[in-house]
């Protein structure tokens, strides 16, 4: 009989997709490391630094800096595209680490899980309500080609990307300046210099 | 009668105006088609209007605000559900518009509970006897979900974000289409007036704004170009409402697939 059962959840196991299996596991391990660095005794400084890290392994910086720049993409030069993934990483982290610093202990259940593709898994989930908000649905589109390394590619919250957001004010930046991409490279370097 | 005759002939001009905005191609909706990118015709007027809000917002909304969530928790929870309440009104009739009878009479239920069992909306009895979550519609979500292309982006003075279509459905509302502005202003009850029609739809703005301090606040200090956050947000979220997706439905997620597609960074 226990031999029956093992082998019905090895051919169950066999038979989901491995990949999307671990991305709601990615992200609820992602999700706590985060909120034990936000409700850990530690300054500011080393909260934002072990944030930082975070960031570092678990999100796809890289991919998100490409998708920001949209069509524009196309019309930059390799060192163009390599000087802006520079800046961009640092502006990232920067912003990254400042919107999560202002929640001082986020308690966020990892509810489901959907695959889109071979590339993609979305990983829904809830930020539990306290007194001061109420509850808010945040989907992670989970970025899974390489299944050893899966990364986090966007957040949607209450169904408003922030990848989505990040690229249309970056479009913005660079239309308002005759499509000069210098512009942009200027903006993100004065955030991170903040 | 004139100021009717005013409001109507704006709604008008505003309707035409998006069906030659309309016209360059891009932002025709048709059945299979969605609209790419809504654009920002009256960019330079929008940035103006958008700084002068903020002004408004910090010298006057922001601080009421702010003083508004000092009150206690029970006046806020009152005053919150009272003006969702009067919202029905309006939600309801755009319910039967897009076909949806059996929303408009969850809905019908819900005022008529909670108008007299809950006082006057104070109290959201439905939601506490298990009703179905609400979900407000509007006349610019009705004449989105009728077909009617979103037109240029606008920011209206105090409002805030919009599009031409939002904007004359808002006119809707002051010219029947508003139960409670048509009982408020015109009908002869004592009780009833236009200020305080005004108070009630400032008081939702003032409640909108306290819920968000802190959000807005983030946003805003993240931001590199705060008006182009706020005009991508607004419109991803009217583009949700139209089409009746809740927050976070795997639909919402599918449409942005292509633009993810094509990047590869391993």
């Amino acid at each position: 009989m226990k031999r029956f059962l093992l082998i019905l959840l090895l051919f169950s196991l066999n038979t989901t997709s491995v990949y999307s299996l671990e991305a709601d596991v990615f992200v609820q391990s992602t999700v706590n490391r985060a909120a034990e660095t936000l409700s850990g005794n530690f300054t500011k400084e080393q909260r934002v630094e072990k944030l930082k890290e975070i960031a570092k392994e678990t999100v796809d910086i890289k991919g998100i800096g490409y998708y920001s720049l949209g069509t524009h993409r196309k019309s930059l030069s390799k060192d163009q595209l390599i000087n802006y993934l520079n800046v961009f990483e640092e502006y990232f982290l920067k912003s990254f680490s400042s919107r999560l610093a202002e929640y001082s202990n986020p308690e966020i259940e990892v509810n489901s899980k959907k695959k889109l593709n071979d590339n993609y898994t979305i990983v829904s989930s809830t930020l539990v309500a306290t007194d001061s908000r109420p509850e808010v649905k945040i989907e992670w589109r989970v970025y899974t080609k390489n299944p050893e390394n899966l990364l986090i590619r966007d957040l949607i919250i209450e169904g408003l990307s922030l990848a989505r957001t990040q690229k249309e004010e970056f479009s913005s930046i660079i239309n308002s300046n005759d499509g000069n991409i210098d512009a942009l490279l200027k903006n993100l370097s004065d955030f991170s210099s903040k | 009668m004139y100021k009717k005759f005013v409001i109507t002939l704006v709604s008008l001009l505003l309707l035409s105006f998006n069906a030659i905005a309309a016209s360059d191609g891009e932002l025709m909706l048709s059945e299979n088609e969605k609209p790419k990118k809504i654009k920002d015709c009256f960019e330079k007027l929008n940035r103006a209007t958008f700084s002068f809000n903020q002004g408004l917002d910090k010298a006057i909304i922001k601080p009421i605000a702010k003083g508004y969530r000092k009150l206690p928790d029970p006046i806020q929870k009152g005053t919150s559900n009272a003006v969702k309440n009067l919202s029905t009104l309006i939600t309801i009739p755009n319910n039967v518009l897009q076909g949806d009878i059996k929303t408009a009479a969850i809905n019908t239920g819900r005022l008529i509970i909670n108008t007299t069992i809950g006082v006057l909306g104070f109290v959201d009895v439905a939601n506490k006897m298990g009703f179905p979550k609400y979900v407000k519609e509007d006349y610019g979500q009705t004449l989105g979900a009728w077909g009617v292309g979103p037109g240029c982006y606008v920011v209206l003075p105090v409002l805030g974000p919009s599009t031409i279509r939002d904007t004359a459905g808002s006119f809707v509302n002051v010219l029947g289409g508003d139960p409670w502005y048509n009982a408020s202003t015109h009908g002869n009850n004592e009780y009833l007036s236009e200020g305080l029609y005004l108070t009630s739809k400032a008081l939702s703005g003032i409640e909108f704004r306290a819920n968000n301090i802190d959000s807005i606040d983030n946003l805003q200090k993240n931001s590199l170009d705060f008006y182009a956050s706020v005009k991508s947000l607004y419109l991803q979220d009217r583009e949700n409402k139209i089409e009746n997706q809740t927050r976070g439905s795997i639909e919402v997620i599918y449409k942005n697939e292509e633009d993810w597609e094509e990047i590869d960074s391993q």
